[in-house]
């Protein structure tokens, strides 16, 4: 069992700067989530636990050994690749024990430890063919069978799912779920799917342009984002943001912003606010958070603001239908029951939900 | 009649030019170079083998001996030598290109500084043609002014490097000299088949504790075996037709110790008149390459094969 700590890790390739000072723990048997879009730098971070790319400058402790310069075969890890890696030439039970030849380790525990790890991963009947009679699948499962063999003290996944068909990763996503659950062994997962992130990590470090943005338990990271970025990123479709002016109405501090017809608009505001003074913020609503308004809803969620909006498009995806409604001079998307499914060209009340807002101060992009 | 009895009548109209041009383009294209390989390689073997059967001497005529040039042939010491040389070069200097070849692409691989000012020199020997490094190799051989004179001049005087001049082994002057050329273009396949392998791979391997060493034989060798097969086919037939290589070497000497069949074969042809038992030599050399390269279609067939049925 065992910790990983990363302490203002820096990474530069000549000139450029790839990881800007990363900070990052896990706690035994984590299973930490790094999300973030291409060229953020995670999968270069994966590689530097790894031991596959140098350390720049910063530290990175496994079980608080520090391991910068230590070789990737003495860490003690174990990796699942994108491409998942199999050697081409060899059985899948040669893929499985290779690790433990070079390791020197006897025939007879070798074949205790197949045997072990093809019944938990069900591959048993695949043991004699090589990776190219293989399906996508069927890969995954043995490449997860390499790297479970080793019994290491952190497993590392580079966006093991991203190969297969939509299908198919969901089901992986699951038994990679089952899967650690049962191990309980401290895990960091690269992936680009923000879902990925959100259904499998305990927490989840949104990296963008090299830094870490927000680190965070998933629940923490989607509902109170950090940033702009973080707030964008996770969730789809995505959190919409409305340029808004802080306000008061009633005595009580609210959100106002130009409609279309050149009136304004304004929205009480829940939270707390360290200070009322009229300024510029960036208000931001995510799609579920916007329903057709009924006063039985106003009952229900006592935080529920009404406004009137244009529905401008209609995307039904069968579970859900989304709207594009124009607010205040943006479009932004509601995610609606198909029960209640707004027509197009109509005007709807919509009632937004102004608990679950999150308000960004438009220079910092931080969440206010 | 009705209009639609109407669009039923009328008759398809006549494909135009362009289109039946279109069509049998690929044949006319490929016509003449399908016709010229099948005449030069099937009908002129057949003709050569009928020859190799007659007792044709200075012209071909065709009075039909059986084997009897087969029987002379083999008779002969020099031709026995020439055959027992053609295996022994084509052993040494096939596995001596590709392990040199292997051994640089190897060490070019390990991310060396100026990499492509070493892949340029060590290939650059396949520009040259064999003639020109028959030439230039035999006065390096060359006990008076090649190498064993520079060593001599250092101050070495009982220093002696007479390889092409000994006949016991003037054969692997040939074999060193045909490997220093042909060395550089295994390199160059090896090095593409190395660099195309998946690094994670590699990365894969070091994670799993495997030594440079270890990853190489285990992982990235076996990975690019085909590759070794392709350099072997290449190189065998390079080797067979060995002609104008010894012939600026060593002009098949000292002696007769390095007479390769096809020297010896334009000798019976081109310089004795006896064209019989020449093609008779000729086929025996069809015949060695016969031994190689039949066998290497039928695993390319058969691989084919065995990939199709797994998708």
């Amino acid at each position: 069992m065992s910790t990983l700590t990363i302490r203002s890790l820096r990474k530069n390739f000549g000139a450029v700067e790839v990881l800007k000072g990363i900070d990052l723990e896990a706690q035994n048997g984590e299973f930490i989530a790094l999300v973030g879009p291409s060229g953020c730098g995670k999968s270069t971070l994966l590689a530097m636990i790894a031991g596959l790319e140098s350390v720049t400058s910063g530290e990175i402790r496994i079980d608080g050994r520090l391991v910068n310069s230590v070789a990737p075969k003495d860490r003690d890890i174990a990796m699942v690749f994108q491409s998942y890696a199999l050697y081409p030439t060899m059985t899948v039970r040669e893929n499985i024990t290779f690790g433990m030849e070079s390791r020197r380790v006897p025939k007879l525990q070798q074949d205790e430890a197949v045997k072990r790890v093809a019944a938990f991963l069900q591959i048993e009947p695949l043991l004699g063919r090589k990776p190219g009679q293989l399906s996508g699948g069927q890969r995954q499962r043995v490449a997860m069978g390499r790297a479970l063999v080793r019994d290491p003290k952190l497993f590392l996944f580079d966006e093991p799912l991203s190969n297969l068909d939509a299908k198919l990763r969901v089901d992986m996503r699951t038994e990679i779920k089952k899967l650690h659950h049962r191990v309980g062994k401290t895990t960091v997962y690269v992936t680009h799917d923000q879902v990925e992130a959100m259904t499998l990590a305990s927490r989840i470090a949104v990296m963008h342009q090299g830094s870490v943005q927000q680190f965070d338990e998933p629940a923490t990271i989607y509902n109170r984002p950090a940033n702009m970025f973080v707030a964008g990123f996770m969730g789809s479709p995505a959190m919409n943001f409305l340029p808004a002016e802080l306000s008061q109405e009633g005595g009580r501090p609210a959100v106002a912003f130009q409609t279309a017809d050149g009136n304004t608009a304004s929205l009480p505001i829940v939270q707390a606010l360290a200070s009322d003074t009229p300024r510029q913020l960036i208000l931001g609503i995510r799609p579920e958070h916007i329903y057709r308004f009924d006063p039985d809803l106003a009952r229900r969620k006592p935080g529920i603001a009404q406004i009137d909006a244009v529905v401008e498009l209609v995307e039904p995806t069968g579970a859900e239908t989304m709207a594009v409604l124009r607010l205040g001079g943006k479009e932004i998307t509601g995610r609606f029951d198909p029960d209640g499914t707004p027509l197009m060209g109509e005007t709807v009340t919509l009632g937004i939900d102004m608990a679950r807002a999150c308000l960004f101060d438009p220079t910092t992009q931080r969440l206010i | 009649m009705s209009n639609h009895d109407l669009i039923l009548s009328t008759p398809a109209p006549a494909r135009p030019w362009r289109e039946r041009l279109g069509s049998a383009m690929p044949l006319l294209v490929l016509g003449p170079s399908l016709v010229a390989s099948f005449v030069y390689v099937f009908v002129f073997t057949g003709w050569t083998l009928y020859i190799s059967l007659s007792n044709s001497s200075l012209l071909p005529t065709y009075g039909f001996v059986g084997l009897d040039n087969y029987a002379s042939l083999w008779a002969n010491r020099r031709w026995n030598i020439a055959y027992n040389n053609l295996f022994l070069f084509s052993g040494f200097y096939i596995v001596g290109s590709m392990a040199v070849g292997l051994l640089l692409a190897i060490l070019i691989d390990q991310r060396v500084r100026g990499e492509a000012v070493w892949r340029t020199i060590f290939l650059y020997p396949l520009a040259v043609s064999f003639i020109v490094t028959g030439t230039v190799w035999s006065w390096l051989y060359n006990p008076t002014d090649g190498i064993q004179a520079m060593v001599r001049g250092l101050g070495w005087t009982n220093f002696s490097f007479a390889l092409a001049s000994d006949r016991h082994y003037a054969i692997y002057a040939v074999i060193i000299t045909g490997v220093w050329q042909s060395s550089g273009f295994a390199m160059a396949l090896f090095l593409a088949g190395l660099r195309s392998v998946d690094s994670d791979l590699v990365r894969a391997a070091q994670i799993d504790g495997a030594s440079t060493f270890r990853i190489y034989r285990k992982v990235l060798l076996p990975t690019i075996a085909p590759i070794f097969l392709a350099v072997a086919v290449i190189q065998i037939q390079f080797a067979i037709k060995t002609f104008d290589l010894v012939a600026a070497l060593t002009k098949g000497g000292p002696g007769i110790s390095t007479t390769f069949p096809a020297i010896y074969v334009y000798d019976l042809m081109f310089q004795r008149g006896q064209i019989g038992e020449g093609a008779a030599a000729a086929i025996m050399m069809l015949a060695a390459l016969a031994v190689v390269l039949v066998p290497y279609s039928f695993w390319v067939v058969w691989r084919r094969r065995k990939e199709a049925g797994h998708g």
